[in-house]
């Protein structure tokens, strides 16, 4: 093979490149032209300056925390429990966990408002308390797919039976077991489960505006009817946020157990032992 | 060993189904492990079974109540049909097109001699733009090409091309596939990451050995190894864009009649004046996305046979 410099690959990595920066750089510039005749960050200003921005904001990391937290709690010991005692139910399991990917939000959440509505036997919609739940529930469901990979993908990486027969015979119950032994293994794929359900639940928006809830989604669409400048900054900052949940969703799903998060710094006992 | 089930079983529903019928004397481990699976399908009923099923029954009645095939077949009113349509050609739009160059990108990225790190980059930055969907890239956009979106006005400026006078709208059908593509293009290249990697550069060694040309190998060999790959991820993009509602909903103000925003209007307030056609159009778009995700699966099988 001839090893010249290969002209034809960079062309299509540069176009690719192009088209994927391009509308960044677009975008970016267009939240500085706020104010007439010079660059400035008015739009973003702008933005952090409204209480709207803030409270809905705060309403959509509450019930994305909220929904990471019920994941969690559901997905850890069913998957702890396929893999340990009934590897039988696994592929019931696996694919129920996939099913909200054939499920389009829109038809998920058409359901819940007849089925959980005015005149079902839990009619949850009634109240705002049951509303919100609702909304919870509906982030979950979302995340299930990913999360339950990335628990199953942690608990591959560890060897469970031992372990678990291990916390048994120093006396450990079950919950003990999980809380103690099993979590803290797997901190790293939950952790990168969640990230990436932070940026799903974040700012969703079908789910949320058909629950008529008062969240970042509905807020973003809000903001595009009514004004120009202050979109794209939001966008900017939206890309920014997908980035950084992305980088650390990464940096935990390939960490291994007991690694540290930033290579750079010292282990403690290195630490400590020079001191 | 005792065999009591996990304590979050407390808080279990009412779950009639996953207790096999036990026998009269005593109860075998495998009966009571499968306690331990009651939270997560009961949450799985109430929340994802249930809701699906009551559409799927409501899409099989009329309006008074009667079970009937009426209301699914009314599916072929023109106006129906037409979004089924429109969403159908937007899909496969935005799927052929980012499979192909999503293909090629990936092809240039992996296989063309480009040095790592230019790899690494394009990896990551396809991660992030792969999520980055939704109502924000629909923002981007408009701030890239709409009426005064900053590549419109250097075009028309600078180059003296005027696009919207040429015909082009970044809310019309080419302009809503272009922002498809910048979540598609970046998904196809991450998913036929896996099987561009599992060709072995052996295959192209032996091709090249008995007198094939690049084109001869590309064309012969790897394009016939990856067609299950690709073949798969293009369902499973035109998946992911037929489910896509935010983006368009932000585009276009909710005017863009594809299956996803009649129904979303559906919801809000009974348009289609018969709540049970709301019902048989959700059920559409379950039946099509279960069939594109079925037949990736069933590819993505056959694909990694080649990979081992």
């Amino acid at each position: 093979m001839s090893r010249r410099f290969p002209i034809l690959s960079a062309l299509i990595a540069l176009i690719g490149a192009a088209f994927f920066i391009v509308p960044l750089i677009a975008t970016f510039n267009f939240s500085l032209r706020m104010k007439r005749g010079e660059l400035s960050f008015e739009a973003y200003r702008s933005v952090f300056d409204s209480d709207v921005f803030l409270g809905v904001l705060g309403f959509s990391a509450t019930a994305s925390l909220m929904a990471i937290l019920m994941g969690v709690l559901i997905v850890v010991p069913t998957a702890y429990w396929v893999r340990l005692r009934v590897p039988r139910a696994r592929p019931v399991i696996e694919f129920l966990s996939l099913m909200p990917l054939i499920i389009p939000p829109v038809v998920l959440v058409f359901g819940y408002v007849r089925l959980y509505g005015s005149s079902s036997i839990l009619p949850l919609t009634m109240t705002e308390a049951g509303t919100n739940v609702l909304l919870v529930i509906g982030y979950v469901v979302l995340s299930v797919p990913y999360m339950y990979r990335a628990v199953d993908n942690g608990m591959a990486a560890i060897d469970i039976a031992t372990l678990t027969e291990a916390a048994e015979s120093l006396g450990a119950s079950r919950l003990r077991t999980i809380v103690f032994v099993i979590f803290p293994n797997i901190r790293s794929a939950i952790m990168s489960g969640a990230f990436l359900t932070f940026s799903i639940s974040l700012g969703e928006f079908v789910i949320t505006s058909l629950l008529n809830r008062p969240a970042f989604g509905p807020y973003l669409v809000q903001m595009g009817q009514d004004f120009a400048y202050q979109p794209a900054a939001l966008a900017i900052m939206a890309f920014a946020f997908t980035w950084i949940c992305m980088v650390l969703m990464e940096a935990f799903a390939t960490r291994k157990p007991g690694q540290r998060l930033l290579p750079w710094r010292a282990p403690r006992s290195v630490t400590k032992a020079k001191s | 060993m005792i065999h009591t089930a996990p304590p979050s079983i407390s808080q279990s529903e009412t779950v009639p189904q996953a207790t096999p019928p036990t026998p009269p004397r005593k109860p075998t481990r495998r009966n009571l492990s499968w306690l331990g699976l009651v939270p997560f399908l009961g949450f799985a009923l109430l929340f994802l079974i249930l809701p699906v099923f009551y559409l799927v029954n409501g899409a099989f009645q009329t309006p008074d109540g009667r079970y009937s095939f009426e209301t699914m077949l009314s599916l072929s009113a023109p106006e129906i049909a037409g979004s089924y349509g429109l969403s159908l050609k937007l899909s496969f739009a935005s799927a052929a097109m980012g499979t192909v160059f999503g293909l090629i990108l990936g092809y240039a990225l992996l296989l063309g001699g480009l040095p790592s790190w230019v790899r690494r980059a394009f990896m990551t930055f396809s991660g992030v733009a792969s999520n980055f969907a939704g109502v924000p890239l629909a923002f981007a956009f408009i701030a890239t090409l709409g009426r005064l979106g900053l590549v419109t006005l250097v075009l028309r400026d600078v180059l003296g091309i005027n696009i919207y006078a040429a015909g082009f709208s970044l809310f019309s059908f080419w302009g809503l596939t272009l922002t498809y593509l910048y979540f598609q293009l970046p998904l196809m290249v991450l998913m036929i990451t896996p099987a561009l990697e599992g060709l072995r550069p052996e295959w192209r060694e032996a091709a090249e050995s008995l007198g094939a040309s690049r084109m001869q190998y590309v064309a012969r060999v790897a394009l016939p190894l990856l067609a299950p790959s690709v073949l798969g991820c293009f369902l499973l993009l035109f998946a992911n864009a037929f489910g896509t509602l935010a983006t368009i909903y932000a585009l276009t103000s909710a005017n863009y009649p594809v299956v996803p925003i009649v129904l979303f209007q559906q919801i809000r307030g009974n348009v289609l004046y018969n709540p049970n056609l709301g019902y048989a159009l959700a059920v559409g778009m379950i039946l099509i996305m279960g069939l594109s995700n079925t037949l990736y699966f069933i590819l993505r099988r056959r694909a990694e046979r080649w990979q081992k």
